[in-house]
């Protein structure tokens, strides 16, 4: 991982950034796409232009692409593989009472 | 008060009407050269931005020309005014007229119209006449995000590369001879502040002045000197050269298909 300022910059000359939307209060950011943008503020106001115009969100993130740390798809296996077989983990075995809502 | 043809204290409607057509023709005018930039911005991501720009203006001038034509009695609708009237009839600033020039020169212009508008809107949300009133106040938080976004760019320009200051400062010395007529009282407007439905617009200069004095202070760009000329006549549809072939392109499909719908 570089910290060069020229790191993530497209051919265009401008880096690229991930796009986090939060839909409302009380939910999460959740990833909504990618940008190009010269710097921080400018990515956050094409953000708002690209991502936010149909009412999509209430709050904004972005975050330089090359600032991402990813999984690769090579560790696929020996990251996510193991967690298959262990179905103890999920709630599925508990009685759940009656007259309790929303669990 | 909303009595069609009859603002509070009496304004003719007329006068009215054509007082806020001088608003609606600006928005819908500058909207109209901001949308040619749709695929020729630096990158999409500006494309979209300056063409939610011009929706914003669109939609101001749909508000204010329903109303105009509430005010005059003669009960035309949005498309009566913007697709059927002539260029005398249209009373915007030649500064939203002018042919797009480099994005610099663009951002420059945006730069003095949404803070004029932003100005503008903020003391129209006071305004007598209720409707005007509430156009004002949604178009005052949509100026606010234009001049906060022309400024940005504004600031980027200028404090950077040698050719984006040199271009910035050029773009300032075109745009000087242009803003005068924003901020030029006529009887129209007169009558209108007089009468609470509109706003002075010598008025709106102090305070504009001062907010782009400011960016420009960061942007390290010098205030243009006094110009040696002042563009005049748009309110009262005495215009340039470009507004014409602005009009026969904003007005053509209209004009060639009268009454058609899709």
């Amino acid at each position: 991982m570089s910290t060069d300022p020229a790191a993530g910059m497209s051919e265009r000359g401008w880096p690229l950034w991930e796009v986090f939307v939060r839909a409302k209060r009380g939910l999460s950011h959740v990833h909504a796409g990618s940008l190009h943008a010269p710097d921080a503020q400018l990515a956050l106001q094409n953000a708002r232009d690209l991502y936010t115009r149909r009412q999509e969100g209430v709050s904004l993130w972005v975050v330089r692409a090359s600032d991402i740390t990813a999984s690769s798809p090579d560790e696929r296996d020996s990251f996510f593989d193991p967690a298959a077989d262990k179905v103890y983990r999920h709630p599925t075995f508990y009685e759940v009472p009656e007259d309790v809502e929303y669990l | 008060m909303n009595t069609p043809g009859r603002s509070r204290q009496g304004l003719d409607g007329e006068l009215a009407a054509a007082y806020l057509l001088g608003l609606a023709d600006d928005a819908l005018v500058y909207a109209q050269r901001l949308g040619e930039w749709v695929s020729r911005s630096p990158q999409v991501e500006e494309d979209m931005a300056l063409g939610n720009v011009a929706l914003d203006l669109i939609g101001q001038a749909r508000r204010l020309y329903t109303r105009a034509g509430e005010l005059d009695g003669t009960g035309r609708c949005e498309d009566d005014y913007a697709m059927l009237r002539d260029e005398r009839e249209f009373r915007n600033v030649h500064l939203v007229e002018q042919p797009r020039g480099d994005f610099g020169r663009e951002m420059v212009r945006m730069l003095w119209f949404a803070t004029y508008q932003h100005e503008l809107y903020t003391r129209l949300a006071a305004s007598t006449d209720q409707t005007l009133a509430g156009i004002a106040a949604k178009a005052v938080k949509e100026a606010a995000y234009h001049v906060t976004h022309a400024a940005t760019w504004v600031v980027r320009l200028g404090d950077g590369t040698t050719e984006s200051h040199e271009r910035a400062q050029l773009a300032l010395w075109w745009v000087a001879p242009y803003v005068g007529e924003l901020f030029t009282d006529d009887e129209i407007s007169i009558a209108a502040a007089d009468s609470g439905l509109g706003t002075l617009p010598s008025a709106l200069l102090a305070p504009v002045r001062a907010r782009i004095g400011a960016v420009l202070g960061e942007a390290t760009l010098e205030p243009p000197a006094a110009p040696t000329w002042s563009s005049s006549g748009g309110r009262r549809g005495v215009h340039s050269e470009a507004m014409g072939y602005l009009l026969a392109e904003l007005q053509h499909v209209a004009r060639s298909h009268p009454g058609a719908t899709w």
